[in-house]
């Protein structure tokens, strides 16, 4: 199965669904943020997060998966591009939809983002790099509420962390439609659905994430 | 009508290709692509330069023989054809027109516009057909089949395996065709007996012959001229996670 294309694309469909649900997880403990309890829901959340056995599990699944979802993505990119050798003079003017051509470039850009996020908070609690520090006192390793205010108080990391999570839901967009397809579900009664459904959550993601730097740089405190 | 045409043209296989750039002028906006390419070849021939090689049989669409990738597009700017029912007017006077083969590490060039379209009959050779007796012939009723099923079964069918979508495709993925392959005989009780080793068999040696791994962006279905669904392609999903299954 595995060393079929098809059974690769499953594969990698699947751990990218994997993936689509830890972002609403990992959204809804972010948005915590929004509320003005000096950090209360958002630390309890978080706690529970790293503190639960079942959770610890699924943060094993969870690397797993994006490992794999990565090197199956530059693997089928490589043997993608050996199958054209000599490419086209005039590029494609073929119908398609606009972010498919562009996964392993909107992948790259998120995988980068991902460096910089775990540095900042993952690598963080495992003690290998400083927290970031800033306005407020981050109280230990454990403390991400304040790192992430320290950090969404800059404007340029605000900015930067915005236009990454455009690209994720330019990613999505695609990602989430084309993940069914792979399954095998495509029904006449369902396409519009799961269309549909895969702009909403690539637009939500991207918006939700959006909303917290906004509201520190210029809500927070005020 | 008047055009500049932009040519691929490669001595053979082995040899280095180029483009060539020709004025062609007193093109009937009536005539096809390919009686624009005789003309051409006509003022070639005329000259004494070596004619440009292409590939046609039925100029009717029913083969699948013509190929070219022309501006962009497999079989040009028109949707459900193939490049012999492609007409000049579709183009405006004057129009540079670039004029490619098929590009694809499992069709490789032979000469000037034709392409090598021999993996197509590979995947077939693997399990394109049905091998049980089929006898006398049957009465019209005797197999009943499902009407939804039998129309699913002649639209994939249609395909006449002319490459346009892995020429389309910017995987060079051979997904669509062996798709269609797959479902207009697994939809079919004729075909649904051999279907899981049909399935397995032309999807190996799809992935041995150098074709890309689909990434459903939607190309092949765009430019099939055939109009042959990408639904297709799931049922081909579908098909393969059953064979290994069971
Ligand atoms: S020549 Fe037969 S389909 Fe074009």
């Amino acid at each position: 199965m595995l060393n079929s294309s098809i059974g690769k694309k499953l594969l990698m469909a699947l751990a990218g669904l994997f993936l689509c649900v830890f972002l609403v997880v990992h959204l809804g403990i972010n948005l915590c943020l929004l509320r003005d309890d000096g950090g209360e829901w958002f630390r309890a959340a978080a706690g529970f997060m790293s503190s639960n056995k079942i959770i610890k599990v699924f943060e094993v699944f969870l690397f797993g998966g994006l490992i794999l979802h990565i090197i199956y993505g530059i693997f089928i990119e490589i043997k993608n591009r050996i199958s054209r050798p000599i490419s086209y003079n005039k590029t494609y003017a073929s119908q398609t939809s606009y972010f498919s051509k562009y996964m392993i470039h909107t992948g790259m850009i998120i995988f980068a983002f991902l460096g910089l996020h775990l540095i900042n908070f993952y690598f963080v609690k495992l003690g290998w790099t400083p927290a970031p520090q800033g306005i407020v006192a981050v109280e230990d390793k454990h403390d991400f509420y304040n790192m992430a205010i320290n950090l969404f108080q800059n404007p340029v990391y605000s900015f930067v962390y915005i236009g990454f999570m455009i690209f994720l839901g330019f990613h999505l967009h695609h990602a989430f439609q084309s993940a069914f397809q792979t399954l095998g579900v495509n029904h006449t009664k369902y396409n519009t659905l799961i269309k549909a459904t895969g702009t909403i959550y690539s637009i939500a993601i991207a918006l939700g994430f959006s909303v917290i730097p906004v509201y520190f740089l210029f809500f927070w405190g005020k | 009508m008047k055009f500049k045409l932009k040519i691929w043209r490669q001595e053979n296989a082995q040899a280095k290709g180029k483009f060539v750039t020709y004025e062609l002028d007193n093109v009937s906006d009536d005539c096809s692509f390919l009686e624009m390419l005789d003309q051409l070849n006509e003022t070639l021939v005329d000259k004494f330069d070596k004619p440009v090689c292409f590939d046609h049989d039925c100029r009717e669409g029913i083969c699948g023989m013509c190929s070219l990738y022309i501006n962009g597009r497999p079989h040009g700017n028109d949707s459900g054809i193939t490049t012999c029912q492609l007409h000049m007017r579709r183009f405006k006077d004057g129009d540079t027109l670039v004029v490619e083969p098929w590009r694809a590490k499992a069709f490789p060039v032979i000469k000037d516009l034709v392409v090598d379209r021999t993996a197509f009959d590979k995947i077939i050779q693997e399990g394109g057909y049905v091998s049980v007796n089929t006898g006398g012939i049957p009465d019209a009723n005797a197999i009943p089949i499902k009407k939804v099923d039998s129309d699913l079964a002649m639209d994939a069918a249609q395909c006449i395996g002319c490459g346009a979508c892995v020429a389309a495709c910017k995987n060079a993925s051979a997904m669509l065709f062996v798709s269609a392959k797959v479902s207009h005989l697994a939809l079919l009780p004729q075909g649904s007996l051999e279907a899981k080793e049909r399935v397995d068999n032309m999807v190996s040696k799809m992935d041995e012959l150098g074709f890309g791994y689909c990434s459903n962006t939607g190309a092949c279905e765009a430019e099939c001229p055939k109009e042959i669904k990408i639904s297709n392609i799931a049922r081909l999903n579908r098909e393969f996670f059953v064979s290994k299954l069971g």
